[in-house]
Parts: C-alpha cells; sequence; structure tokens
C-alpha cells in the first residue's frame, strides 16, 4: 500500500487524549498496545480529583511498555513518553514543544480541562497532530477537538457504545463529526499503524 | 489557515508591545499559550474581528486596558491552597522561624490575598505572629485592594474549612471570621502585621531581608528568561538560612540559581538558601 506513492504522508508527531469517568481503563487499554519507542508523544488530560497523588501515572506506567510521568513544568516533550496532566492545573503547550501550566479558574467545571490542552496542542503541532475523545461524563474537549479537525489534525472518537460512560464521546461525536469513531479495543491498534505509516 | 497563523503571532507580539509601552505591564517574557488562550477570550467577547482592532481600541481606552488587564493577571486563589504544603510549612518550617526574634515574611504575587491570610493564622496558631512582619505584594492595585479589606465570600468558607483541617489547624476556622451576608469578614487581627504594597516582580527591584518568601503558582506563567530574573530577585531579597517556597509544579531546579538553594522537603516545593560559607 504505502509503496505505491512517494513518503507524502502526513507525519503525526503528538496524540493528545481526553478522559474522564472509566478513563482509567480505556487509557490502558489503548496505551498497552503501544510498544516502548512510540515515534510520537502522547499527551494525557484525565479529570481526577485536585488532591489525589499520582496513582494513575505510576499504575499506567507499570502496565504499559512506555514510559509514563506527569507532565512537568517547562519540560521538553518526547517521542515515545506518555504525559499525563498534573492535578488541578490545566496543561498547555508552548511554540518549542514544551509544557506549561495554569491555575486559572475551572474549564467546563474542570482542571485540567481538555479544551484547554487540545486548543494549545492544535496551535503548536496543527495538521501534525491526532486527538482522541474517550469515555467520559461531561462534555469537555469538544470544542478542543473542533480546534484540532479546524487546524488540519486527525480526530478520533471512541465510540459511544464501547464507552463506560457515553456522554463526552457522544459530545465530541456531535460537535466535530470526527475522522473515525472507534471502538475502545480498535484505537490502540489504529494508531500502532498511523505511526508505521508516517 | 496559515496566513491567519502568521497575523496572529505578529499582533500578539505588537499587542505586548504596545501594553508594555503604552501602560508599563510587560507580558512579553509571559509564557505564550495560557496569555494567547486569553487575549482570544477577551477577543471573542467584543465585537473585534483582530487583534489589531482591539489593540487600536487598547491604546485609546485605559477603561478597555483595565479589562484586559484582569484577564491576563491569573487571579484564581484559595485559603490553604495545597493544605499538604501548609502542613509542611507548620511542621518543617516554622520550628526553624522559631530561633529567630523577628520574622520578615514576603508573599510575593499575593493576589487577593488568601494565602496571606493563611499565613497569618498559621503564625498566629504557632505564637509567632506578634514577631513577624509580612509583606504582601502585587503588581495588580484592584487585587491588592481585595486583600486589604480582607473581606471573601462566604460560600468558598466551606472549602476552606476543610483545607484548613487538612493542614493541621489549631481550632476552629470559623474563629477568624466573621460572617455577614454573603461575606467573611477576616478578623482584624490578622490584618495588623501584614504591609499590602505595589510591587511587580517583572520591573521591580530587591525587598530586603526576608526570612521567608512564598511565591506560589506563579513562575509558572513566565517563561525561562522572566523566571531567572525573579529567581535572582529572591535570591537577594532572601537572608542566608531564609526559606522560599513555590507552587507544587514549580522548581529553582532548571534555573541559574539552583546551588544557591537546598531542598527542605521531598513532596513540597520549600527550599532553602545556603550560607555563603558553605
Amino acid at each position: 500500500m504505502r509503496n505505491s506513492q512517494p513518503v507524502t504522508y502526513n507525519t503525526y508527531k503528538a496524540i493528545v487524549i481526553g478522559a474522564s469517568t472509566g478513563g482509567r481503563n480505556a487509557l490502558k487499554t489503548i496505551l498497552s498496545v503501544l510498544p516502548s519507542n512510540f515515534a510520537l508523544s502522547v499527551i494525557i488530560v484525565m479529570h481526577r480529583h485536585k488532591d489525589t497523588d499520582g496513582y494513575l501515572e505510576l499504575s499506567l506506567d507499570n502496565e504499559c511498555k512506555m514510559c509514563v510521568k506527569q507532565a512537568d513544568e517547562k519540560e521538553e516533550i518526547k517521542t515515545g513518553v506518555v504525559y499525563v496532566a498534573p492535578p488541578n492545573y490545566h496543561l498547555l503547550i508552548e511554540d518549542d514543544c514544551t509544557f506549561s501550566m495554569s491555575v486559572e479558574g475551572v474549564v467546563n467545571y474542570a482542571r485540567p480541562s481538555v479544551d484547554v490542552v487540545f486548543e494549545s496542542a492544535a496551535d503548536v503541532y496543527g495538521q501534525r497532530l491526532i486527538g482522541i475523545i474517550l469515555t467520559g461524563a461531561n462534555k469537555d474537549g469538544s470544542q478542543g477537538l473542533r480546534k484540532i479537525k479546524e487546524a488540519g489534525g486527525l480526530t478520533i472518537v471512541q465510540s459511544p457504545e464501547t464507552a463506560e460512560v457515553a456522554d463526552m464521546p457522544e459530545a465530541a461525536i456531535e460537535a466535530v463529526k470526527p475522522d473515525y469513531v472507534l471502538s475502545l479495543e480498535n484505537i490502540g491498534s489504529f494508531l500502532r499503524k498511523l505511526e508505521s505509516e508516517g | 489557515m496559515e496566513i491567519t497563523n502568521e497575523n496572529e503571532e505578529i499582533e500578539f507580539d505588537l499587542l505586548l508591545q504596545a501594553i508594555y509601552q503604552k501602560y508599563g505591564y510587560d507580558f512579553r517574557n509571559y509564557a505564550r499559550a495560557s496569555l494567547k488562550r486569553r487575549i482570544r477570550y477577551r477577543l471573542s467577547q467584543s465585537n473585534f474581528k483582530t487583534i489589531s482592532e482591539m489593540q487600536h481600541k487598547l491604546l485609546y481606552d485605559s477603561k478597555f486596558f483595565a479589562t484586559l488587564l484582569s484577564d491576563l493577571t491569573i487571579n484564581v486563589t484559595e485559603m490553604f491552597r495545597d493544605p499538604s504544603f501548609f502542613k509542611a510549612l507548620r511542621e518543617v518550617v516554622i520550628p526553624e522561624l522559631k530561633k529567630q526574634p523577628f520574622i520578615k515574611v514576603w508573599h510575593a504575587g499575593c493576589s487577593s490575598g488568601e494565602e496571606v491570610y493563611s499565613t497569618a493564622i498559621l503564625l498566629k496558631e504557632e505564637g509567632l505572629y506578634r514577631t513577624s512582619l509580612i509583606y504582601a505584594t502585587d503588581a495588580d492595585d484592584v487585587v491588592l485592594d481585595k486583600a486589604k479589606s480582607g473581606v471573601f465570600a462566604i460560600d468558598r468558607m466551606k472549602d476552606y474549612t476543610l483545607n484548613y483541617r487538612k493542614a493541621g489547624g489549631l481550632a476552629s476556622f470559623a474563629d477568624y471570621y466573621t460572617a455577614r451576608y454573603d461575606n467573611a469578614i477576616m478578623d482584624n487581627s490578622l490584618k495588623k502585621n501584614i504591609v499590602f504594597s505595589n510591587h511587580n516582580l517583572v520591573t521591580d527591584g530587591v525587598f530586603g531581608e526576608m526570612d521567608m518568601i512564598i511565591c506560589r503558582n506563579v513562575f509558572i506563567y513566565f517563561n525561562r528568561d522572566l523566571q531567572d530574573r525573579v529567581f535572582r530577585l529572591f535570591s537577594e531579597s532572601l537572608r542566608p538560612g531564609g526559606f522560599l517556597c513555590l507552587g507544587t509544579k514549580e522548581t529553582i531546579r532548571f534555573s541559574s540559581f539552583s546551588d544557591d538553594f537546598e531542598n527542605v522537603t521531598d513532596h513540597e516545593k520549600i527550599y532553602r538558601k545556603k550560607n555563603d560559607e558553605f
């Protein structure tokens, strides 16, 4: 398939994932399929309690081949690493591909908000970005996913019937008309395919 | 799409330059992504089509600038925000401060003052308030006035009470304020040794020989260069052995001043300035 044309594929650089209720299991399903030398950076916003410890990062790191860590202020975003937004801060991405943070008010009742990181990722990565909305009881992420689409990035939503809570995927599908609606089991393998085509 | 983005970058730079030259507030070395978001928000709430149109308004209408300024300065804070930090302050830093006959604390970028009153309560409970002086500074007079008034929304007190307890509070939080209608008015005795004043970390200088500087969730808005400037300012404003307290996600470790400070705790961002002879 790929030898029929010269390399004009869109080379994706980063994946941003938004998840809420039920997100931990969904993230585990997707990330466990990705290899340790995965060629893209993965950035996750998961709604969680503001005083939570680093359990999510630790457990995902144990269960996945990629390195999973909490994003740090001014940290350079590397490929092959999964970054999780810290609790109680909004996460943003700067033009030089480093993280920055903000404690401005909640957006869609959430801090970190999926919309905030998606929008700033769309600014920086443009068409080299993949945005994914997973399970959740909220509408956060819909506007951000729209921004990713407008900037030429690829948009994916977990099919609502495979989501633990369908509200967030349903809201995203309605707002964006995403490029792909995939069952949870298929998202990871689809990302591997995109990586090898890149 | 590309042209729109390119123009927006130019307009963005020009706007920050205009704000600086006209009003003296220097946001040019702030982290961009968050600023961009807030300027876009103001644009979306206005009738202007571009940032350039908004810039024109800004130059000729100081009231409009005041609105934008309050968008650009994040003033989200709470009492005993991050209780574990205040707990560490009480357990680890206070015993050291007790060795001093007199204590000078600088709350830099204090916003509307919630954390200043938290520190005042902590010092009071530890028997140190009478011999302490707290300098509370911010670059924004509007929030500084609010801090001075010591009046906060009553509906936040439930959360603050919870924070206070988690932070190891020794009394009942309700003892520190009087409820009146929708307001909680902080006890006047807490204000006695607080000096509120305008100070801009970006453009102003050193602030005395402090025993402790608390500046939490301010550095996250600065770029590397500006962070270094302010770390230098803090290093020069602290006595040897003085404490520097930052927000949970902030660190001095990537700055040029890392070697001047040692870690005080593993989990909180509390640093101690080394003595010169070390």
